[in-house]
């Protein structure tokens, strides 16, 4: 492989980092709250709230049955509106944090509602506030599920940021479609896969090593 | 001390209904200062609606439920927050928080009432040390047995002195060995601390052990209630008698198929408890019938220090005229007294 190729390499493993750190940072961020509002105010929730409840998961469902190939292109006016362009790295990243922010949401929840009821119970027993009951009992309980679906959508992520690069974006994706694939370079093609399982395999396994770590059941 | 103390708990009239079949039927108690009462009924009896209509995680739909003379059925949640930090709260499957050290679930209660980090954590050595776990402060639930966790359990509950303690089925998943530690314990924490303890269970032998006074609740209904001695030692509902079942003697099969109308003895069912238990009975029978009576089945047991039992006697006679004047003799001694049937000598 030559020289020019390696920089080219590493030069999209940089971009495909950026774009699914900063998005995935972003959908955490987003994500978590809309996870914690959808348990919350659903029926019997402690901030019980129907009519927030199924609008919130209703916009949540419908941004989630959207193909990330078809909401790439759909929100390109909103894209040039935040980052001033629809192409580039920055540019990717808005729709990858909005397809990926209602899809932790979705995965982070499903770890809330596991928390034992009974366990709400015992704390709003203990004349409990609403936010103590979230900050002390909910979150805490549900961190080892909320860590791991956290890894679970960053490999989604790293996955989309590929596609993302089919419209320009940068990263391991576009060098593997434009060289690899275009080019009939499978020399290309094989490193970008090569380097995409390494960086599957070792998040996962530092996802899964925090979540362990974490898991006091 | 001036005028009527005031009742813990107040209860009046508490009607919850669950679609149309009612949890609670019109309940009306007190529960005053510093007693342990039993609650006790067969599971669907309604015990647990009743407990949590008390700290108002339930709300009934009739009657008021009054904590510290304050009518809680109308309060919201927020308004009820300050109550409930009175109210300690013990569970079956105890509820411990897994991602917190026993030390942190302890502290929980202070920390929800606002006590300070340092405060916080002499406190809860103080009640660690209480309940034997000052050893296991910094340890996950998960590594704890059952009986450690209830003890958790315990210590959290008392973390913000409360002024009433309820036990929802605390011993119902441990074993007896455990179960008899941890009843001793809340015995311990009873008088030390002055705590009222609100207990309920479906195991009379709970009830028995520690409670001072005894509830019985089926279909959401009080059917009987009194000090537990008196209670066990003379149930009056069909309820209480059949959750007495096991903890009453009764005749061995071999022994009640040899019974008859006619016979050589007869056979009387005693049931005694307090000073009655202590007369010497056998001796006032033999007084009458001239002849020493055969104890066949039965005994005494207590109840906190008062015996109580029942007794199954082989009158050495079948004579009417005897036995009539055995049972007159024995009735204002005994709480139950009852010809049962004839039995031959050789039983």
């Amino acid at each position: 492989m030559s020289r020019a190729m390696f920089d080219l390499l590493l030069q999209g493993l940089w971009e495909t980092l950026v774009m699914t750190g900063v998005s995935g940072a972003l959908s955490f961020v987003i994500g978590l709250p809309l996870a914690l509002i959808l348990v919350t105010t659903d029926r019997d929730g402690i901030f019980q709230n129907l009519a927030i409840n199924r609008s919130l998961g209703l916009v949540v469902n419908a941004l989630r049955s959207v193909p990330f190939i078809i909401l790439l292109v759909a929100v390109i006016p909103l894209t040039r509106l935040i980052t001033g362009s629809a192409i580039g790295i920055a540019a990717a990243i808005v729709p990858l944090t909005i397809a990926a922010a209602p899809y932790y949401a979705r995965v982070a929840e499903v770890s809330l509602r596991e928390v034992d009821r009974a366990l709400i119970d015992a704390a709003r027993a203990m004349g409990a506030t609403r936010w103590t009951i979230l900050r002390d009992v909910l979150i805490p309980e549900a961190l080892p599920g909320i860590v791991s679906g956290f890894t679970v959508t960053l490999v989604t992520l790293i996955g989309a940021s590929a596609m993302a690069g089919a419209v320009g974006a940068g990263g391991l994706g576009d060098i593997a479609i434009r060289y690899g694939y275009q080019r009939f370079e499978t020399e290309v093609m094989v490193a970008v896969v090569a380097i995409l399982i390494v960086m599957v395999a070792g998040l996962q396994w530092a996802g899964d090593h925090l979540a362990r770590r974490i898991d006091k059941r | 001390m001036t005028g009527l103390k005031r009742p813990v708990v107040r209860l009046e009239g508490v009607v919850r209904r669950f679609s149309d079949r009612p949890a609670l039927d019109g309940i009306s108690l007190t529960l005053e200062s510093g007693e342990i009462v039993g609650l006790i009924g067969r599971s669907g009896a309604g015990k647990s609606t009743l407990i949590r209509c008390l700290n108002g995680l339930d709300r009934p739909q009739a009657g008021r439920v009054e904590i510290d003379g304050t009518d809680i059925t109308s309060l919201s949640e927020q308004a009820l927050q300050p109550i409930r930090r009175r109210i300690g709260m013990i569970f079956q499957h105890f509820n411990l928080l897994s991602a917190k050290t026993v030390a942190e679930n302890v502290a929980l209660p202070l920390k929800i009432a606002g006590e300070p980090a340092a405060q916080r954590r002499a406190k809860v050595m103080e009640l660690l040390d209480l309940v034997g776990l000052a050893d296991k402060a910094d340890t996950y639930p998960a590594r704890l047995s059952g009986g450690q966790k209830q003890r958790v359990g315990i210590a959290r509950a008392l973390a913000a002195d409360p002024l009433l303690l309820l036990s929802d089925e605390a011993t119902s998943a441990l074993d007896p060995e455990t179960t008899q530690a941890i009843l001793a314990l809340l015995q311990d924490v009873n008088r030390q601390m002055g705590v009222t303890i609100l207990m309920i269970t479906h195991e009379m032998e709970v009830v028995r052990q520690i409670a001072h006074r005894v509830l019985v609740l089926d279909a959401g209904r009080i059917v009987e209630q009194g000090p537990v001695a008196r209670v066990l030692a003379s149930p009056q509902a069909e309820t209480t008698r059949s959750l007495l079942r096991g903890l009453s003697p009764v005749l061995p099969q071999d022994l009640a198929s040899r019974i008859t109308a006619e016979g050589e003895q007869a056979l009387i069912r005693v049931d005694v408890y307090g000073p009655a238990a202590r007369q010497p009975l056998l001796a006032i029978i033999e007084g009458i019938t001239g002849q020493p009576p055969r104890l066949l089945h039965g005994g005494l047991n207590d109840v906190q220090g008062e015996p109580y039992g029942r007794l199954f006697l082989a009158l050495g006679t079948s004579d009417p005229g005897r036995v009539a004047a055995v049972v007159a003799r024995l009735q204002p001694e005994t709480t139950a007294i009852e010809v049962i049937g004839h039995v031959p000598r050789d039983v």
